[in-house]
């Protein structure tokens, strides 16, 4: 049996599982922000229409996957898997989505590490045959996170600096064993994107307790998945043209920046953080943003659109999760960070 | 020997999370400690001074100071309440910090704060089971230091 494995932790699809369509879909905020001219569908109101939070979080969702099929130019018949998680308690917003949808699902919970989580285990389903069509996603809402792991949104509470806001929005990815058909973009053929390597990461903990430290928490993890997956392929940062990692922040990003310094990997060129890139300074969201959706909007928006025109060829991303839970905050357990990488390149 | 062995892990694991937490310190923005303790005297002076004004009203139309105290405690938590309702007050508390936490209006706000946001699971088992979310546990806390300082202060004076 072929192993399609390189390295300690590093898959290598030899079928290259394409990446045909992508949609991002974000709140009322994150629209105001230095990315919202990527975003598919930027919402006037962030209830959505919805009665409850939740409800409006998996619409959000279900409207990113519905036009990233549409942008695959694929029915939901088509697709035989949805991959999907969120930040909520049993995945609800995923759940209740898949549950109108009725197409075959695997929730998964990676935290804010969801993203790539889903892109790699589509990707494996597709690259062993298990599967033609996956739909790959993730999702969070500010308030519905908010309540659940933080105060209730009326109250009058002060933030330190280092508290990270959490991205209102959906992305969704249609991975597909066949190439798309091809297509024209400003009067260029576009590229197909084809995910060639991923990186499972491991669990680091730094031990950091503060859950106002979350980019401090996750940077260890992140830093470990780079240079296993660097090690593993035997690239130099300088292969990738981006290298983009979750929502770390502003925080983490100096921190991975500093800690791959001193290994003596310099990603300076070619690395940022999409929770540093997600907000600008006066939309008073501190360190920037975080939560799945983070994540998941700049990769199916931003990074999707501009590899389609070729503008960036070969990217490296990098979703990042802080595994705590509210009980395990409370019982005085430090944060498990985690980070999952996904190599993707345009042909 | 096993244990001792665990022991020294556990040691060494806490002296590096320490190390860490030390690295980190360079990279993480403080919070505006003198312009926060600031912005926070003069907005809790200014709930304070509110509160004073109207009660010198009432007592100057010939209320008793016990009754104008009530009506002004009345006063300030029905406008505290009001203004959570209308999504000013995480706004004012944004801005003031303890300043608008301190007063009597901060524990109004975090008992309807709870009752709003938890109003879709219903009225009893939303609202009713979140309400003293927040408030519940700063009032076990707060009477139970009480009773220990009570108690203290009367042993002290036996």
């Amino acid at each position: 049996m072929q192993i399609n494995r390189i390295g300690k932790q590093t898959f290598v699809f030899h079928n290259e599982p394409n990446i045909i369509g992508a949609a991002a879909v974000v709140g009322k905020k994150e629209g105001q922000g230095p990315m919202k001219k990527w975003f598919d569908v930027i919402l006037k109101d962030d209830s959505y229409g919805e009665k409850t939070w939740e409800k409006s979080e998996s619409k959000i969702l279900k409207k990113a996957i519905l036009l990233a099929l549409e942008n695959a130019g694929k029915t939901k018949e088509q697709i035989d898997a949805i991959l999907s998680g969120d930040l909520i308690n049993q995945l609800m917003s995923s759940s209740f989505m898949a549950r109108d949808l009725q197409i075959p699902f695997l929730g998964l919970y990676g935290a804010c590490s969801t993203m790539t989580e889903s892109l790699i285990l589509g990707a494996v389903l597709i690259d062993g045959g298990y599967a033609q069509n996956i739909i790959a996603a993730a999702s969070s809402h500010y308030c519905t996170a908010e309540r659940q792991f933080r105060m209730p949104l009326e109250h009058g509470n002060q933030r330190p600096p280092s508290a990270q806001w959490t991205v209102t929005g959906a992305g969704s990815m249609i991975l597909s064993n066949q190439i798309r058909s091809q297509q024209m973009i400003a009067g260029e053929p576009a590229k197909n994107l084809v995910v060639t390597h991923a990186t499972v990461g491991k669990i680091v903990d730094a031990g950091i307790k503060d859950v106002n430290q979350m980019g401090a928490a996750m940077a260890p993890a992140t830093v470990d998945t780079i240079m296993q997956h660097l090690k593993d392929t035997g690239r130099e940062p300088s292969y990738y043209d981006v290298i983009l990692s979750g929502d770390l922040g502003m925080v983490g990003k100096k921190i991975v920046k500093d800690l791959l310094l001193k290994e003596n990997i310099d990603v300076s060129t070619v690395y940022d953080d999409c929770g540093a890139m997600m907000y600008e300074k006066e939309q008073d969201a501190h360190s920037g943003g975080s939560g799945c959706g983070c994540s998941a909007s700049i990769f199916s928006g931003h990074i999707f659109k501009e590899m389609r025109q070729g503008k960036i060829r070969k990217a490296l991303l990098i979703s990042t999760g802080a595994l705590l839970s509210t009980i395990s905050s409370q019982q005085g357990e430090s944060i498990p960070g985690i980070a999952h990488a996904v190599a993707v390149e345009g042909k | 020997m096993e244990n001792k062995k665990e022991k020294q892990k556990k040691e060494i694991k806490k002296r590096q999370a320490k190390e860490y937490e030390n690295y980190v310190k360079q990279f993480t923005p403080k919070p505006k400690y003198f312009m926060n303790s600031l912005k926070a005297f003069f907005v809790g002076g200014l709930i304070c001074i509110i509160a004073f004004y109207v009660q010198t009203l009432l007592m100057n139309r010939g209320y008793s100071e016990k009754d104008s105290g009530t009506f002004v405690i009345v006063f300030l938590v029905c406008s505290a309440q009001l203004l959570t309702g209308l999504g000013v007050y995480d706004t004012i508390g944004k801005f003031a910090g303890a300043g608008s936490i301190v007063p009597i209006t901060g524990f109004a706000n975090s008992m309807v704060a709870p009752a709003i946001e938890y109003k879709k699971e219903g009225i009893v088992l939303g609202v009713g089971a979140k309400l003293f979310s927040l408030a519940g546990p700063v009032l076990v806390c707060g009477i139970s230091a009480s009773v220990v300082i009570g108690f203290i202060y009367y042993m002290m004076n036996l």
